[in-house]
């Protein structure tokens, strides 16, 4: 049967169909929905981890007694889970082990931009790298029989315009896996990694890449297609796609497994045609490795650009001097961005306008709650890492000293906390620091959809779970002073978070009643249904107007307030968008900002 | 079926619902037995800021992004979000634009104003292939706004006779789950009539 499917919806189709049995996951975008796709398949055990290092401590665990396992992430989230992705590599899986790692070329939503396929040389395992729907589903299930047939983790890359692109995918059955699961202790020495076994794993490793190098040239996903024999273009994933469309005629070898390379299939293809070019994404990663064997690239990076995303006019440009951009219509830098916007009610909006109240430097962290840091907010001032938040705010104090004091806190979100904020809060209490710490607990991860995570009760079969306790969790840790506001309290909010950053010692703030609004599970209710504008008394003095609140526009005609104010303007209020919440009539110095009436 | 591949941009704010109409899209087009591709955007986008899609179809379609300035169609679902992809489109693009005004922060701010006669500007540009749909108001008179990108879907199905509307009603019952056929069947030729 044919069905059009998103890449990541193929790859857990690919995986379901591959028998996988355990799945860990930490959402990141591109990458969130092969989970959440595949926790729908019944035969998976799928669940969302901490973070991505768990996630694939959980996946290679299963492995190791022989089931086939999976974990996904986007692409920073491999710098996480590093540390056991680059000894998995020694230790070798037992069942089919394939991480899904997903690049964010030209950064639509990423704290950086890298090219994954580094990881695959640098750890010494294969990497697939699809193209479309189709090859997804096909690559992935390849890449568990790649893993059981060389014992090694496999990486499978996907990237924003695989990912999330849709295209007609041929559907299979599931192939139940047939051997028995167990563990035998008689493995130990292929699993323990202590200096004795690593360096008899090492050898193994260099071999299994000779190997691999040799299977990389019958590999059906590397395909030569000669047509026109001058130009020769060497690719791969979507970089095939847009070179394929604008140069049809140009011969072709496209890769699908980009770690190890195929080096008789390219020594052929060099024969085969005049010029070779190299067209990939990001880094010169084939064109190095390539020019490392000893050929001549005709063209390669000294035109592709080797930063953001590719398109099939950046190649066209950059591979024929025949390109003409057409004639603009209308300058696009004239036209009113849109960029994303917390949403009307956010308890993040009302928190950050503490915090820009208050005046503190605020060490950020990610989430939507980053959107702070855009006009008109700007109340966000570092976004580094998941939880880098804390131990940058426990450092700077660190330096700071006493100067510091009242001026300085970290703010992360919920899943954020939990991914990566434990340790440094522990660390601040035993190395004693004085950062306040804000979790802005809106109960889910808002940015990436919306996924359950340990602190919200459920698991991601939407099965009720533990919940962590994030007071006692952090009082466990050491931590004396955890406080608790409203962020809708803009009064008590700002006097808490002002006593606790003037203190000398680590304290933790915890948000309470501000789930995210878009939660279907917790709906925030507020006293009123909206907020309407009093025209009579409004001064047009804009302050409701710096919330950014996507409710609230400015009406730019002047006249007069009831006691005779002149004023160049007011404001109003999209009732349809207004969940009343009430922020904006706080910050009203005018009470021209009054509740609106149900059914009014 | 020649080699052509159709290219078709969808741009809105999010929100509106251009990923439904885009699946759609996907649905007919494969039916009708085309190669489709489509790409968008996810993330970010979604907390209010602008979406587009790429959508295209015909006998084999590689890259699952329009050449800039390869645009044959152009759905709008807002009319800011058509103007920014005017310089996207073919001389000959049909453009079809839901009449509704969703403005940005920096009008919101008061800091920018929103540009004044799209359909004017892309008139000048196009001509008559310029298509004005009162989506939301056609939607709004169904008894609810949310359909008004079904009832754009619906004008759009216009350009494509080939097609039979049981092949997008059975899209649209595919796609949404029950209790939404009927509005949504009624949108769908709504729009139709509305072109
Ligand atoms: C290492 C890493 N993994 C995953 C992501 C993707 N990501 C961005 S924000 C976010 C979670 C945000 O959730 P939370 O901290 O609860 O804040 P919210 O968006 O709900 O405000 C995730 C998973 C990332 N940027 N980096």
């Amino acid at each position: 049967m044919k069905k059009v499917l998103q890449g990541n919806e193929a790859i857990a189709r690919g995986a379901w169909e591959a028998g996988v049995t355990v799945a860990a996951a930490y959402p990141g975008t591109p990458s969130s929905e092969i989970l959440q796709e595949l926790s729908k398949y019944k035969e998976v055990i799928t669940q969302w981890a901490p973070n991505e290092k768990v996630a694939v401590e959980v996946a290679s665990g299963a492995a190791f007694t022989g089931a086939r396992a999976m974990a996904c992430m986007k692409h920073v989230g491999l710098n996480v889970a590093s540390d056991p992705f680059m000894t998995l590599a020694y230790t070798g899986i037992k069942g089919g082990f394939v991480i899904v790692v997903a690049d964010d070329p030209n950064v639509h939503s990423s704290q950086n931009e890298q090219d994954s396929r580094n990881w695959a040389r640098f750890a010494k395992v294969p990497m697939l790298e699809p193209g479309d729907a189709a090859e997804c589903k096909e690559f992935t299930k390849v890449a568990f029989d790649i893993s059981e047939q060389f014992d090694t983790p496999v990486l499978l890359k996907g990237e924003t315009r695989v990912s999330h692109s849709d295209s007609i995918v041929e559907l299979e059955e599931r192939k139940e896996l047939k051997g028995p699961l167990g563990l035998d202790r008689k493995d130990a020495p292929k699993y323990v990694m202590v200096p004795g076994n690593v360096r008899v794993r090492r050898k193994v490793i260099e071999e299994r890449m000779r190997n691999l190098e040799a299977y990389a040239d019958t590999f059906s996903g590397n395909v030569m297609e000669i047509n026109d024999p001058d130009v020769g273009v060497i690719t791969a994933g979507a970089a095939y796609m847009y070179t394929k469309d604008v140069f049809p005629n140009y011969s072709y070898l496209k890769l699908g497994m980009v770690w190890p390379l195929p080096k008789t299939l390219i020594a052929d293809f060099f024969k085969k045609v005049k010029k070779v070019i190299v067209v990939e994404e990001l880094d010169p990663f084939l064109e190095t490795e390539i020019r490392a064997l000893g050929y001549k690239i005709f063209h390669g990076k000294d035109v592709i650009p080797n930063m953001y995303e590719l398109s099939p006019e950046i190649v066209e440009k950059a591979l024929s001097k025949k390109y003409r951009a057409p004639a603009l219509r209308v300058a696009p830098e004239d036209l009113p961005k849109r960029p994303p916007n917390m949403c009307p009610g956010c308890s993040h909006r009302a928190l950050f306008h503490s915090l820009k109240s208050l005046g503190a430097f605020v060490f950020g962290d990610i989430g939507c709650y980053t959107l702070a840091a855009a006009p008109p907010l700007q109340a966000l001032h570092t976004c580094v890492c998941m939880g880098g938040s804390v131990g940058q705010a426990y450092g700077a104090g660190k330096a700071l000293g006493k100067e510091g004091l009242g001026k300085i806190c970290a703010v992360l979100g919920d899943s954020t906390f939990l991914h990566g904020g434990i340790a440094p809060v522990m660390d601040t209490v035993y190395n004693k620091g004085y950062a306040t710490s804000i979790i802005l607990d809106n109960r889910t991860t808002g940015m990436t959809g919306l996924q359950e995570h340990a602190g919200t009760g459920y698991t991601l079969g939407g099965e009720p779970a533990n919940m962590v306790d994030y007071e006692k969790l952090v009082k466990a840790l050491g931590v004396k002073r955890v406080r608790k506001v409203d962020p809708y309290n803009v009064k008590a909010t700002m006097e808490t978070i002002k006593e606790e950053m003037e203190t000398d010692e680590a304290s933790v703030i915890i948000t309470k009643n501000g789930p995210c609004m878009l939660h279907r599970r917790e709906k925030r209710k507020f006293r009123y249904p909206y907020y309407t504008i009093d025209t009579e008394a409004c001064r047009g003095c804009k302050v409701c107007l710096d919330l950014g609140c996507p409710a609230i526009s400015w009406v730019g005609l002047s006249g007069t307030t009831k006691d005779g104010k002149k004023r160049k303007g007011t404001v109003s209020i999209n009732k349809t968008q207004c969940p009343g919440c009430g922020l904006c009539a706080q910050v009203c110095k005018f009470t021209s900002i009054l509740p609106g009436k149900a059914g009014a | 079926m020649d080699d052509k591949v159709t290219n078709i941009l969808l741009s809105g704010v999010g929100g509106q619902g251009a990923i439904l109409a885009s699946n759609i899209l996907a649905h007919v087009f494969v039916e009708a037995g085309y190669d489709v591709k489509k790409s968008e955007v996810h993330g970010m986008a979604q907390r209010g800021g602008d979406v587009t899609t790429h959508f295209r179809y015909g006998k084999k379609v590689y890259s699952p992004l329009i050449k800039y300035g390869e645009v044959d169609f152009l759905l709008a679902f807002e009319l800011l979000e058509a103007l920014r992809y005017i310089n996207h489109c073919k001389t000959s693009a049909r453009i079809v634009i839901n009449d509704q005004k969703i403005l940005p922060p920096a009008v919101n701010l008061g800091q920018a104003t929103y540009p004044g006669d799209i359909p004017e500007t892309f008139r000048k540009f196009f001509k008559e292939n310029v298509y004005v749909v009162k989506g939301q108001e056609i939607a709004l008179s169904l008894g609810n706004a949310q359909a008004a990108n079904v009832v754009l879907v619906g004008a759009f199905s216009n350009f494509f006779p080939e097609i039979k509307d049981a092949m997008w009603v059975s899209a649209l019952k595919d796609l949404l789950p029950k209790k939404l056929h009927e509005l949504n069947i009624k949108a769908f030729g709504e729009g139709k009539k509305g072109l």
